[in-house]
């Protein structure tokens, strides 16, 4: 299990989100969620200014087991979205805090960043699922 | 209570990801599915499939039994170590289980039968083996261990006995016999599988079973978990039980119509209703698709035809191919344009002969 980066926040479903310098919310799933997701094959992103709710699904990501939705954590418009993913989802499972990002948010409610866990409560959450 | 295989240790040492399968704790993967897919297809791989239930039969009415109990004939088995895939069905004609009997001697056949299924099995076969006298003896003192891929054989033959390797390099395709493992451990080796691949499944006494796996790597198999193999077997054409069949299905409906010996005078449990069914003609037929656009058939979708609707059975991305491809159960008919139905999207899909892949490359027009 890689180290969980102290500046993003999560969802307990596993997405996390970074509020980058400019304000936009970047979105991915944990490196745990890839994990137990398994090899990616596919990924369904959203469209570009499409809007979304936190909490809501926003795209959906496929193994070669399941299709598993991917809630956004924030509620806001989608201004970009990883087109690299649709050759490479496997980045996903290689660099799930990094180059496997999902989507970019541009947030409505930033009160809703208060909602979401930070790293060590999400560590939490993982370690009880493990029992 | 969840069941465990001799190799559960092993499999958790090595890291595998553990999932409860029908009840028993197994590996889904050891860390890639996809990767362990291509190495049974290019190289050597081993899946642990202890927990399939071998039964001991043991009468000298024993072939006369499974000639009633299986829907294959049994008569086909004229050697020694010889196999023969087969349903077992009930009445009305739909599949208990599919399985495979192996032919030891008269008075002794072997059959392998499906985890999930192992209690309705053994008490449907326990029950009509009682008319013909014949005992039913579960082996739990075996393990199993199935060694695929293009060099599997090979692989396996450098730990047998000297004496046994050129009668095992010999066996024909659905065969079997005995041979000596490592440090003399008694092993049965099976010239069967299920990837599509060559390669053997092993029957192992269970003291010996960890000492094969540990022998078996290395010699350079790969451990492979049930992920893999239900990819694999998908791509190889072959159907699950539970997913693609079960007792609400006819052979007919199942593309198991090849099993099926409606041989002179053998009255075997299901026939009147599957000589019915072969007069009038079934009304589901069970197919083939591909999806050449991006994304994922699934179990359970929706399959959309000139007919009416039709559903996916087992569907997965092949790692072989880079799509995904499915079996689906449809209307009987024409098709016409066949669409799946994707989280609400109505996505175009051919419809084709299966197996998708044989050994190691995609079939023609796939």
């Amino acid at each position: 299990m890689s180290e969980i980066p102290g500046d993003l926040k999560f969802l307990k479903s596993h997405e996390w989100a970074r509020v980058e310098d400019n304000g936009l919310v970047r979105v991915g799933i944990s490196d745990h969620a890839q994990s137990a997701l398994g090899d990616l094959v596919y990924v369904e992103l959203p469209e570009i200014g499409a809007s979304v709710q936190a909490g809501n699904g926003a795209a959906v990501v496929e193994s070669v087991k399941a299709a598993s939705d991917i809630y956004s954590p924030v509620s806001g418009e989608v201004v970009e979205v990883n087109e690299a993913l649709a050759d490479k989802p496997e980045t996903i499972n290689e660099d799930a805090y990094g180059d496997g990002w999902i989507f970019v948010v541009r947030i409505s409610n930033r009160d809703e960043l208060n909602e979401l866990l930070d790293a060590d409560a999400y560590a939490e959450v993982i370690e009880n699922e493990d029992h | 209570m969840t069941e465990k295989t001799v190799l559960n240790a092993t499999h958790r040492a090595l890291g595998a990801r553990m999932v409860d399968f029908g009840g028993w704790d197994m590996p889904i993967n050891y860390g890639s599915q996809i990767e362990e897919h291509h190495v049974v297809r290019r190289d050597a791989g081993m899946f642990d499939v202890s927990h399939m239930t071998v039964i001991d039969l043991h009468g000298t009415r024993a072939r006369e039994f499974l000639r009633h109990l299986l829907a294959n004939s049994v008569d086909k088995l004229k050697v020694q170590g010889k196999a023969l895939y087969s349903c077992m069905l009930n009445e009305q004609g739909g599949v208990i289980d599919d399985l495979i009997v192996y032919f030891f001697d008269e008075q002794h056949f072997r059959l392998v039968v499906n985890a999930s299924t192992r209690e309705k099995d053994l008490a449907w076969i326990e029950l009509q083996a009682k008319a013909f006298g014949v005992e039913v003896k579960e082996r739990p003192d075996f393990a199993m261990i199935a060694v695929q891929g293009p060099n599997a054989r090979d692989k396996v033959m450098g730990l047998l006995h000297e004496v046994d390797r050129e009668r095992i390099r010999k066996l024909g395709k659905f065969a079997a016999a005995a041979a000596q493992g490592p440090h003399g451990m008694p092993l049965f080796i099976a010239r069967t599988g299920y990837t599509g691949e060559d390669g053997f499944e092993i029957i192992v006494p269970e003291e010996h079973t960890v000492a094969l796996w540990e022998a078996l790597a290395a010699a350079g198999v790969a451990p492979a978990g049930l992920g893999a193999r239900d990819t694999l077997r998908l791509e190889a054409g072959m159907n699950l039980y539970g997913q693609d069949m079960d007792e609400t299905v006819s052979p007919w409906e199942a593309n198991l119509g090849w099993t099926i010996a409606l041989d002179e005078g053998r009255d075997f449990i299901g026939r009147k209703v599957l000589e019915a069914q072969k007069a009038d003609g079934v009304k589901r037929v069970m197919v083939g698709l591909v999806l050449d656009e991006k994304g994922v058939l699934r179990h359970g979708q929706k399959v959309l035809t000139a007919n009416g609707e039709g559903e996916i059975l087992s569907g997965s991305f092949a790692p072989t191919l880079n799509k995904a491809v499915a079996f689906a159960r449809i209307p009987a008919g024409e098709p016409g344009d066949v669409r799946v139905d994707i989280r609400g999207r109505e996505v175009p899909v051919r419809l084709v002969k299966y197996p998708f892949v044989r050994d190691g490359k995609a079939c023609e027009g796939i």
